[in-house]
């Protein structure tokens, strides 16, 4: 067959296609456990970061990380609307980011400050134990920055009003402005603030100004300089995920059953 | 190794240097290059795609319809770029995860094309294969030496380790913050090229 024939051209790309794909495919089914394994991972070690069990989630190796999430945390499935956790649904295996993508378990969110669009029916949290005790409650949270969608974790003690921490590990803001928002430095102003008012309002802000100590300042946390659209979403996508559309209900029942 | 092994792996460098004469794969230049760990990263992923889509379609360059080369090209590469992508994100998830769309787009970075449309159709595996690693030296020397000006000067750190220590963290250097937007990037490309095209006047393009 001649190389110009068409017969040849269509054989020819019938074998290309076939061999890139087969490399791809198999590319991908290899090393799928790998990085389904360095997802889970990474999110833990945020987690451990978050619940100050560690110090920072770049320098913890992967074995003590596995060791420190296993004796210390606890993942739960809650349902978002109602606040109870649900029981029969294999918590370290959910995938809230899928499910919030899923229609059949999602709904659409009502409009809000921190542009979140959809809300799955079910979220994950996660609880530190101390001496079969709850000492803290992590929650993931996301929303909107400048130019992107900030995803982080927001760690609560268990009063619920204290910040014991919060991170943001996966945002495209501006790097050494808006994306100080995961400069150590930054986040260790938060721990010791209080999320709520008296009402159970959430108060916390992010705003101009030094502020003193968490026992002057409660409520406010100094702005980052040159990011104020960030800061202000950073404000936003807390305050939604305190609030009756987040984790509201939630709270509310852990003050319920834990006192 | 002969003159013109030779020649294809080190003219690339600085006698034809990809970016800074040929002006390609300026997009990734700027958007990876604000730390060294990620320009690092990104030319070791390029110069695997680069590389190995040489010896690809060298190897069946005689074989390849003339009428649908380019897409043949551009489906052994894309596969190539998919390749590199899931073995970054198994095995170096953390920076994988700051590259995030970057790799996916190497596909797009001409350099990639242009070395398989203008080198490997016509030459050797042998020759396509220098040719490919010289062109990759050449685009991670400049990714490099941006991304060296940019994280030093704009975070005060290389490969996040302090050199500088910043204001922010209770240093005394004060970051210059146009060094992390993008448009550093082209201010230090462009003195590049003016001191590459001072030093070889033959670069310089006529009126």
């Amino acid at each position: 067959m001649s190389q110009h024939s068409t017969g040849f051209t269509f054989m020819f790309a019938t074998g290309i296609c076939v061999v890139c794909g087969a490399l791809v495919a198999s590319a991908a089914v290899q090393l799928k456990d790998r990085q389904t394994e360095n997802k889970i991972l990474d999110q833990q070690k945020q987690v451990l970061e978050v619940s100050g069990l560690v110090e920072s989630a770049k320098s913890v190796k992967p074995a003590e990380a596995k060791q420190l999430f296993a004796d210390n945390i606890e993942a739960h499935v809650i349902d978002l609307k109602t606040g109870k956790l649900v029981d029969g649904v294999d918590a370290v295996s959910f995938d809230q980011q899928k499910a919030k993508k899923d229609p059949a378990v999602s709904t659409e969110a009502p409009p809000n400050s921190a542009k979140v669009k959809r809300l799955p029916n079910q979220a994950k949290v996660y609880h530190l134990m101390k001496d079969g005790k709850v000492s803290a409650v992590v929650l993931p949270i996301e929303g909107y920055g400048l130019w992107s969608t900030l995803y982080g974790f927001l760690a609560l003690d268990a009063d619920t009003k204290t910040i014991r921490g919060i991170t943001f590990y996966e945002h495209g803001e501006t790097p050494g402005l808006g994306g100080e928002v995961d400069n150590a430095l930054w986040k260790a102003k938060w721990p010791g603030r209080k999320a709520f008012d008296d009402a159970w309002k959430p108060a916390i802000e992010v705003k101009k100004g030094a502020h003193g100590p968490p026992e002057k300042d409660p409520y406010a946390i100094d702005a980052l300089s040159g990011a104020t659209i960030t800061s202000n979403g950073v404000t936003n996508l807390v305050h939604f995920w305190l609030g009756e559309d987040g984790f509201g209900p939630y709270l509310a029942d852990f003050r319920k059953t834990h006192k | 190794m002969d003159k013109k092994a030779k020649s294809a792996l080190i003219d690339p460098l600085f006698n034809n240097n990809p970016i800074a004469l040929q002006v390609l794969g300026i997009c990734s230049a700027l958007a990876v290059t604000t730390k060294m760990e990620t320009a690092v990263v990104m030319s070791l992923a390029l110069t695997a795609v680069l590389v190995l889509s040489n010896l690809t379609i060298s190897l069946i360059r005689d074989w390849i319809p003339s009428s649908i080369r380019i897409i043949v090209q551009l489906t052994i590469i894309a596969s190539l770029v998919i390749l590199a992508d899931q073995v970054l994100k198994a095995f170096v998830f953390d920076v994988a995860k700051q590259l995030s769309v970057f790799v996916g787009l190497i596909i797009t970075n001409c350099i990639v094309m242009g070395r398989a449309e203008a080198f490997a159709m016509a030459n050797r595996p042998f020759l396509s294969i220098i040719d490919g690693l010289g062109n990759s030296l050449g685009y991670s020397m400049v990714l490099i030496i941006v991304a060296f000006f940019r994280e030093l000067l704009g975070s005060g750190k290389l490969f996040g380790v302090t050199i500088l220590p910043v204001v922010t963290e209770g240093g005394w250097y004060n970051p210059n913050g146009l060094m992390v937007m993008s448009p550093s990037a082209f201010f230090l490309i462009g003195l590049g090229i003016w001191a590459l095209r001072a030093w070889k006047t033959d670069q310089v393009e006529e009126n």
